[in-house]
């Protein structure tokens, strides 16, 4: 990590001209452009998801960050060895029927997109047989459901049942948060996994799915 | 003059659920006083978060927060089937939280409103999420107003929620929100603006001093309602201040009745 020192300070910063020559001159010198992704830009967004989880950075720093990563992937697109965006697997999201709330869904996303997910996002008010036919047409690693709403909550254990059900759960991970979930609430209804906020999420599901990983 | 509806009867609240669990009329009871006590006009009552006990805890709370309430009560619920019962054991005319344009919620809450006398908490949701627009709310609460007055429900009884959006996922959520609220209390200068203030500032830190300066400038653009805690000293104290300030205080005596009450301090 020490050699990507510039680019994960200047990312963390939320300093974007000065991130974009971090990540040219990286290149300049001969770094892979794989390197500079994976432990570079990825590892950073690591510690901003840590950091945002422990409270020493905010939604606005992290979104900054996010925005960050983002326009330093396109410079290094035509240099990666393969199609390496989305890598890290693919991950169904959405707000479950009935809630239409997509504040905390949308920051996941960003969070899972900048841990090097390919995500799909089915918005917000999604019927518990649209998760399930995203998660079987992707060929999903990850299915992750969002409520805000105590009154919500019940159709995230329809989402999974219906996801057990159909034995896709076998492949695909269900990882569930908001504002009213709890572990023990993820628990009772069998989801694979909770996280707190999106920092934590897109660490969840690294985790998940690092069993399987294989690259590209 | 501002109106407070005390958000603290509220089942999703933990205490307030475990004394509604148990039946602790004491506990509750006192609550209510405390939030009349520090200036609440409203008290608003909300049973939902026992799944499967909405109804027997409403009207077990309301059996028990009416003969204490001063004030009116607002009914909060999305069961028409409830808000009915609840509605029917009012002494004094009751606020209802609340109608939106969503369109199952919207179908359910018009006939259960129409033709009562009541005043109502109109929320800017529609089946498409929250509003995205300084324009789009305004649109939505034109709705709201045009379909409410059709039922029988004047102006002055509706209370427009034009859906605060925290300012930390886009900096352009303040302004949005301020110019729907001018906007709305042009066309309509009888209606009511209310709502939560708090989530402004969620995502950041030292959230009551973004709350307290932005509850000054709603009440600049017009809001003239919140759902907040009314024991939240300092939110309440900014309050009584603004409204001063914006020449809805004769002579200064609420104001000058808080500071020797020592509710308002420097």
């Amino acid at each position: 990590m020490s050699k990507f020192l510039n680019i994960q300070n200047h990312l963390i910063a939320g300093e974007i001209n000065e991130l974009i020559l971090d990540v040219k001159e990286a290149l300049s010198k001969g770094v892979n452009a794989d390197e500079i992704l994976n432990t570079g830009l990825i590892g950073t967004m690591d510690i901003v998801g840590e950091k945002m989880q422990s409270g020493e950075m905010f939604i606005p720093e992290v979104l900054m960050a996010a925005h960050g990563m983002k326009a330093a992937v396109e410079i290094l697109k035509p240099k990666l060895s393969c199609d390496k965006i989305g890598s890290a697997g693919k991950l169904v999201i959405g707000t479950v029927k009935g809630d239409l709330h997509d504040i905390g869904k949308n920051l996941v996303m960003l969070m899972m997109e900048s841990a090097g997910f390919q995500v799909i996002d089915l918005g917000v008010d999604v019927p518990a047989e649209t998760f399930l036919k995203a998660v079987e047409e992707n060929d999903a690693d990850i299915l992750a459901l969002s409520a805000l709403l105590t009154t919500t909550m019940p159709m995230m254990q329809k989402t999974v049942e219906l996801v057990k059900e159909k034995g896709l759960n076998k492949k695909a991970k269900i990882i569930v948060g908001g504002a009213p979930v709890s572990q023990g609430f993820a628990d009772k209804i069998g989801a694979d996994g909770f996280a707190p906020d999106a920092g934590a999420a897109s660490k969840l599901a690294r985790s998940l799915v690092a069993a399987e990983q294989t690259g590209c | 003059m501002f109106e407070v509806i005390g958000e603290r009867i509220n089942t999703s609240r933990k205490l307030v659920q475990s004394a509604v669990a148990n039946r602790d009329a004491g506990y509750i009871i006192d609550d209510v006083k405390r939030q009349q006590e520090a200036g609440a006009n409203y008290i608003d009552v909300n049973a939902g978060a026992r799944i499967g006990h909405e109804e027997e805890d409403m009207r077990w709370l309301l059996e028990n927060i009416q003969p204490n309430a001063a004030v009116p009560l607002v009914l909060d619920s999305p069961d028409p089937t409830i808000l009915e019962m609840a509605f029917q054991m009012m002494e004094k005319t009751p606020m209802i939280n609340s109608i939106s344009l969503e369109k199952e919620r919207f179908d359910a809450m018009m006939p259960f409103l129409k033709g009562k006398e009541c005043r109502v908490i109109a929320l800017c949701m529609d089946d498409t999420g929250m509003p995205v627009s300084s324009d789009d709310i305004v649109g939505r609460a034109d709705k709201l107003v045009k379909e409410l007055n059709a039922i029988g429900i004047p102006t002055g009884s509706i209370y427009i929620d034009p859906l605060v959006q925290p300012i930390s996922i886009d900096s352009s959520k303040g302004t949005m929100v301020l110019d729907a609220v001018r906007a709305i209390k042009k066309k309509f200068p009888g209606v009511h603006i209310t709502g939560g203030l708090s989530n402004i500032s969620y995502g950041l830190p030292q959230r009551q001093i973004i709350n307290r300066i932005f509850v000054t400038m709603m009440m600049d653009a017009g809001m003239d309602s919140a759902i907040i805690d009314p024991l939240d000293r300092k939110i309440m104290a900014t309050i009584r201040t603004a409204d001063m300030l914006l020449g809805h205080d004769q002579f200064c005596m609420n104001f000058l009745k808080g500071v020797r009450s020592g509710a308002i301090a420097s």
